[in-house]
């Protein structure tokens, strides 16, 4: 009798990277998440627009923002993938933030034209959660920041 | 990710290869605001090859559109799959820009 195939409800993947504070990585680190979102059937838009876009922007305040591109810090990226959802942690080395410091809304008619302004929207509005936490409790430095999609 | 530029007409037609993100939008605004510098005032950005943009990458079409109205010129775009359609309803950016489907309809909107 032929076996049937395993479902992917049991399988887990698991994914560490460490890269250094350049936004040159960050197309890389995007695709690295992404793959497995992908092997575990993650539907076409939330490969196409919610992962890349949200990775993106955490990525890119982790070494602007936290790490001042300082080429001696580096960032953390640890994600994990099953048949139900994506939680990925990207920690920095960086000063302490807020992510709720900058809340001004840029869809507002006085901030559309607005340059930037744009990131932490993007994330709340494509992952289920954002969440920010202290890398080290303790430490005065890092910052975590866990974005977390079900997988629709 | 790559930016081709090219003369269709009066109009500076750019298109956008792989993503439009941190890493590169300084490369987009440069390449325009040097035609813009050279006295062109139509532009089209056409999006039929990009994968994803960011919220810098927005930020920088924003920018590029405000400075080309100040000079006159008109900034259009094209091309934007559902996904990237969906970016500029969330951020409202689809009221900022005039949009079309396909590069020869915005290509005759001028």
């Amino acid at each position: 009798m032929p076996e049937t195939p395993p479902s992917d409800a049991g399988l887990r993947v698991s994914l560490q990277v460490d890269f250094p504070s350049d936004v040159a990585y960050i197309e890389r680190v995007v695709d690295l998440v992404r793959h497995p979102c992908a092997e575990l059937a993650f539907n076409r838009h939330h490969l196409a627009l919610n992962v890349p876009v949200a990775l993106s922007e955490a990525l890119s305040n982790a070494i602007l923002r936290a790490n001042r591109e300082d080429p001696a810090k580096r960032v953390r990226v640890r994600a994990n993938v099953d048949a139900t959802k994506l939680v990925v942690e990207i920690v920095d080395e960086g000063c302490r933030f807020d992510l709720d410091a900058k809340t001004r809304n840029p869809t507002d008619a006085e901030n559309i034209e607005a340059e930037d302004g744009r990131g932490l929207f993007l994330m709340r509005k494509l992952m289920d959660d954002v969440e920010r936490f202290d890398a080290s409790p303790g430490g005065d430095s890092g910052n975590v920041v866990r974005l977390t999609l079900a997988r629709a | 990710m790559s930016f081709t530029i090219r003369k269709q007409g009066e109009i500076v037609v750019v298109d956008v290869e792989g993503q439009l993100i941190v890493g590169n939008r300084q490369e987009l605004k440069q390449k325009v605001l040097d035609e813009l510098e050279r006295g062109e005032k139509k532009f089209l950005i056409d999006f039929a090859q990009t994968g994803y943009i960011d919220s810098s990458g927005l930020g920088v079409l924003v920018s590029l559109s405000k400075k080309i109205r100040e000079q006159g010129g008109e900034l259009r775009l094209a091309n934007l799959n559902d996904d990237l359609r969906t970016l500029f309803e969330l951020t409202k950016l689809d009221t900022l820009f005039q949009i079309s489907d396909t590069r020869e309809r915005a290509l005759s909107s001028f």
